[in-house]
């Protein structure tokens, strides 16, 4: 959004430092798997407060609805059912983008200014500079970002950053009724998860464990999970991370190197015909060239 | 250029224009067909890497304003790529057999240096020498690869098919092919405008006989031969 335009960290495809003259407190949403009923009231919330209306499918014997994430489903809670321990568990997870401090769809996006991360954490898509590419998509390593075909831009969850600049809080943790959904400082979040954490662990939940993998810088969406040694278990990845082949692909060192090598082909080029000028075929060389 | 008589009575026969016209004079040596194929390959090969150079690197992606704008850039490339395999796989399959590697060639590679340096002479080389099948056979995969790659991350028909660590990959095969095809390229031009009578037998078709004679003679046996018989 345009009112954070001073306070951007990191900018896609941009060759210089951006505007950051202004620093704001770093900012997190935790997400306490542990005290989730599953009331979609986030889910409606960020629908609402976004109007986004995702199209009516069908129903696919699963309390997730819509089934996926898409353009118009920037927030949805997905069910899943698990045993564990020889008992049956339901887990819900609050799916949305995370705010990864090292995102991958940014590193990968090539239109310049499509994706900024301001200096609070928020990553957030500038659709007017998107190019519809999709790596992105590519790049995010919790598959979050989706492109939507009718406008060939992609779309995902903002964490609100229009109401967080604001000082407002997000959508859906406004409506969150059982304090699953909390948000603050990135400090403060951490000390509350820390809380959570030993709560849980006092009611027997000894595996609980706070998700914030370190593969992608940490996140600015973070979880309490009751399952902490199994995050798969609620389609989390294990370990999440940037990955050498993004990393190689848009390192400005291998960009870079590309790039002088290319001109480096043509300056070749141009000194080679200065020091031996062009091959030409004279009246000598016909002579001792070929059959007469 | 050292017997100006010569050189007058060949200008004469080329004022005969069209080349067949003369045949003592001017050979044949791309058809019609051949070189708008390969202008219209180059035109867009040329698309492609502008293209492909502004997603690439953000000091180029101001290139993207000559396709209008970064989102109509990303619409085309994949196009214009589509439209180079379907023109350059034909015509490569034309041209296949007369790039057939030959002991000569291991020849003109030993040389290389001394050849660029105007020390050695090309040999009994046939239509093509041994830099121009090594380009051939280099273009032949590489296009490959940069199609298969592409249609990976081609968005929205392709792409969303793939999973994501694959369409990672295949952004970095992308990239690092469409670089050696630059550089191939980039030295096909040159070693095309430092060979003096290249680009005109590309553009009109037809080289002189001591071209010919100088830089093809295996070519220029056989095309004299087909002459005499």
């Amino acid at each position: 959004m345009a009112l954070q335009s001073l306070d951007i960290r990191r900018r896609s495809a941009t060759t210089f430092v951006p505007p950051n003259a202004r620093q704001t407190l770093e900012v997190a949403k935790l997400i306490d798997v542990s005290r989730c009923i599953g009331c979609k009231a986030c889910q409606a919330a960020c629908m609402e407060w976004n109007d986004l209306r995702d199209t009516v499918g069908f129903a696919s014997g699963s309390y997730t609805n819509p089934p996926d994430l898409s353009d118009q489903t920037w927030c949805l809670m997905r069910f899943t059912e698990a045993e564990i321990d020889g008992q049956l568990r339901w887990l819900i997870l609050k799916d949305g983008c995370l705010h990864c401090s090292d995102p991958g769809c940014l590193r990968a996006c090539p239109a310049p200014g499509a994706i900024v991360q301001y200096s609070n954490g928020i990553v957030d898509f500038q659709e007017e500079n998107c190019i519809g590419c999709g790596y992105c998509m590519a790049g995010c390593p919790f598959q979050i970002p989706r492109l939507r075909k009718e406008d060939s831009k992609v779309y995902k969850c903002t964490l609100c950053s229009d109401r967080v600049a604001v000082g407002l809080e997000p959508a859906c943790i406004k409506s969150c009724p059982t304090q699953a959904l909390s948000f603050g400082s990135k400090e403060d979040m951490r000390e509350l998860a820390n809380h959570r954490l030993a709560d849980l662990g006092e009611r027997g939940f000894s595996q609980a464990a706070i998700y914030d993998p370190p593969g992608v810088g940490g996140t600015h969406v973070f979880f309490v999970l009751p399952h902490g040694d199994r995050p798969r278990l609620y389609g989390l990845p294990e370990d999440p991370r940037v990955g050498p082949l993004l990393r190689v692909w848009r390192s400005g060192l291998a960009r870079g190197l590309g790039v002088f090598t290319m001109f480096a082909v043509l300056v070749a080029g141009v000194l080679h015909y200065m020091r031996h000028g062009p091959l030409e075929v004279g009246e000598e060389e016909n002579e001792e060239g070929g059959p007469h | 250029m050292a017997d100006p008589a010569g050189q007058t009575g060949r200008t004469k026969g080329l004022s005969g224009r069209g080349g067949t016209t003369g045949p003592k004079e001017l050979i044949v040596r791309h058809t019609n067909r051949e070189r708008i194929v390969h202008w219209a390959v180059a035109v867009a090969f040329v698309f492609l890497f502008l293209s492909g150079l502004a997603l690439f690197h953000p000091f180029f992606f101001w290139l993207s304003s000559l396709f209008g704008g970064g989102q109509l850039m990303r619409f085309i490339h994949p196009l214009a790529g589509l439209a180079l395999v379907l023109l350059f796989y034909p015509y490569a399959a034309q041209v296949w057999s007369d790039n057939t590697w030959l002991p000569a060639d291991r020849d003109w590679v030993k040389n290389m240096f001394l050849y660029m340096r105007k020390e050695h002479h090309p040999g009994d080389t046939g239509k093509y020498n041994a830099g121009q099948k090594l380009m051939f056979w280099s273009m032949v995969p590489i296009i490959a690869v940069l199609l298969g790659t592409g249609m990976l991350m081609w968005q929205p028909w392709f792409a969303p098919v793939f999973p994501a660590p694959l369409r990672r990959a295949a952004g970095l095969v992308h990239a690092a092919c469409a670089f050696v095809m630059f550089v191939g390229v980039g030295v096909h031009v040159y070693a095309a405008y430092w060979t003096k009578g290249s680009i005109r037998s590309m553009v009109r078709g037809t080289v002189t006989r001591a071209w010919a004679r100088y830089h093809h003679p295996a070519w220029y046996r056989e095309i004299t031969e087909r002459e005499e018989g």
